[in-house]
């Protein structure tokens, strides 16, 4: 039974743990927001550009001339997984999630005898990563500098992996990252940007007939690469959102369960308390009675 | 015939514009064009420089680099990489788009020795970048 002190200690210090996990909890609700907001704005973009893609590729898709881009290189031995993750963790099940989707991901290329490469964003899931899949790291991109992900950055990355797409170091690339659904629920999710594909958003861009200025293939070959920054900062962004998330609603957790260990701690503090006292009681009328 | 269009101006981190407009004027890759009401579905690259939509409260302003524009019987849509009210751009701000071409010009030269476009691609998006800051009175510092 521990004393009257150590229950004391004891209920202080998780009384300073559930101050913080509030003060997170608090802090990543207003994150939240502002992440939220982001992806807000940069979604008409992503939309129409989606849009006018999609009707391009369908057009061009079918020549011989389109862009390896588009097409692949006819290949689909070496697989590069860009694996995005928080730069920090108390986030739940957040880096964890995206981690194994991409772990999954890669036993599955493994075993069938694909070569990969995994480019990491994020400090969180280079270190999940590291044990058993550091072999196929070729890079690391680092955010833990960045306030607010901007449009560079995403348009970083995706000149270190085009770079890499015309050395011929891989033939197709995945990205990994959390889709935003609700506070409480956040989807790893992959998609594939190279060779690109568009979505089903076609049935607008085929009914109108557009003049195109200068060529279709001249066009295509311009946007392809902006389509693959466009979609990592698509991508950032929703991350940004479901890290906030997950995080508002695992501090949510850690508080509400420092609240509950405060009661139960706090009823076994007064027990003993009781207990200590009728003991003292106890003492002093049996040695009145032995008198 | 009506006699606006709908017009949108969005780059990847914010909406800036959306209006509706007598006419837009685009620096399209291959040449300026304007856009009026029941104009033939087009699509066009853009290079750096100034677009100007004009509306009944009078014309805006706006410095955009890289990406597209959506043109419609009803609307244009501008999709730019960079875009902000040209009363934005300080000289600061140019000059760091100046930079930014140069460099890349550089880069070009050195990484496609002997191949031409890429160079010449280049140095066309420089030469763009410093034609916008005579339009709107800002002068490239070499």
């Amino acid at each position: 039974m521990p004393s009257l002190k150590d229950l004391k200690n004891r209920i202080e210090s998780v009384k300073s743990t559930r101050k913080i996990t509030k003060a997170m909890q608090m802090v990543a609700a207003a994150k939240l927001r502002r992440a939220q907001d982001a992806a807000e704005q940069a979604r008409p973009y992503t939309e129409r550009f989606n849009a006018v893609m999609a009707g391009l590729a369908s057009s061009v898709g079918g020549s011989d001339s389109a862009p390896k881009l588009l097409t692949g290189t006819g290949s689909d031995q070496t697989h590069l997984l860009v694996v995005m993750t928080a730069e920090r963790g108390l986030c739940g099940g957040f880096n964890a999630n995206i981690a194994k989707l991409a772990k999954q991901k890669a036993d599955e290329l493994v075993k069938a005898g694909k070569t990969v490469k995994i480019i990491t964003v994020g400090k969180k899931g280079r270190d999940n990563m590291r044990r058993g899949y550091g072999d196929y790291f070729v890079a690391h991109v680092d955010l833990s500098e960045v306030k607010r992900v901007g449009y560079t950055n995403a348009q970083d990355i995706a000149k270190d992996i085009l770079g890499r797409f015309d050395a011929g170091e891989f033939d197709v690339a995945t990205i990994f990252y959390s889709r935003f659904e609700s506070v409480i629920s956040q989807v790893p999710t992959a998609l594939q940007v190279i060779p690109a594909s568009f979505g089903d958003s076609e049935d607008e861009g085929a009914s109108t007939l557009y003049d195109y200025e200068p060529s279709e293939e001249a066009i295509l070959a311009d946007l392809l690469p902006r389509g693959v920054a466009t979609q990592i900062f698509a991508a950032l962004l929703e991350n940004g959102a479901s890290e906030q998330g997950a995080r508002m609603s695992a501090m949510d957790n850690a508080t509400r369960n420092a609240g509950d260990m405060i009661d139960k701690l706090t009823i076994e503090f007064n027990r003993s308390r009781q207990a200590v006292i009728t003991n003292e009681l106890i003492e002093i009328i049996s040695g009145a009675e032995a008198l | 015939m009506a006699d606006t269009l709908q017009f949108d101006l969005v780059s990847p981190e914010r909406k800036l514009a959306s209006v509706q407009a007598r006419e837009v004027q685009i620096p399209g890759a291959d040449g300026d064009l304007t856009a009026m009401a029941d104009h033939a579905p087009t699509i066009t690259t853009l290079r750096p420089g100034v677009l100007r939509v004009v509306h009944s409260g009078g014309s805006d302003d706006y410095v955009v680099s890289g990406g597209f524009a959506e043109i419609t019987a009803k609307g244009v849509s501008v999709l730019a990489e960079k875009a902000m009210p040209s009363a934005e751009v300080t000289q600061d701000v140019y000059d760091a788009m100046v930079a930014d071409a140069r460099e890349a010009l550089d880069k070009a030269k050195e990484t496609f020795k002997n191949e031409s476009g890429p160079v010449d691609d280049a140095a066309k998006l420089l030469s763009d970048m410093v034609a916008m800051g005579g339009h709107i009175g800002l002068t490239a510092r070499s």
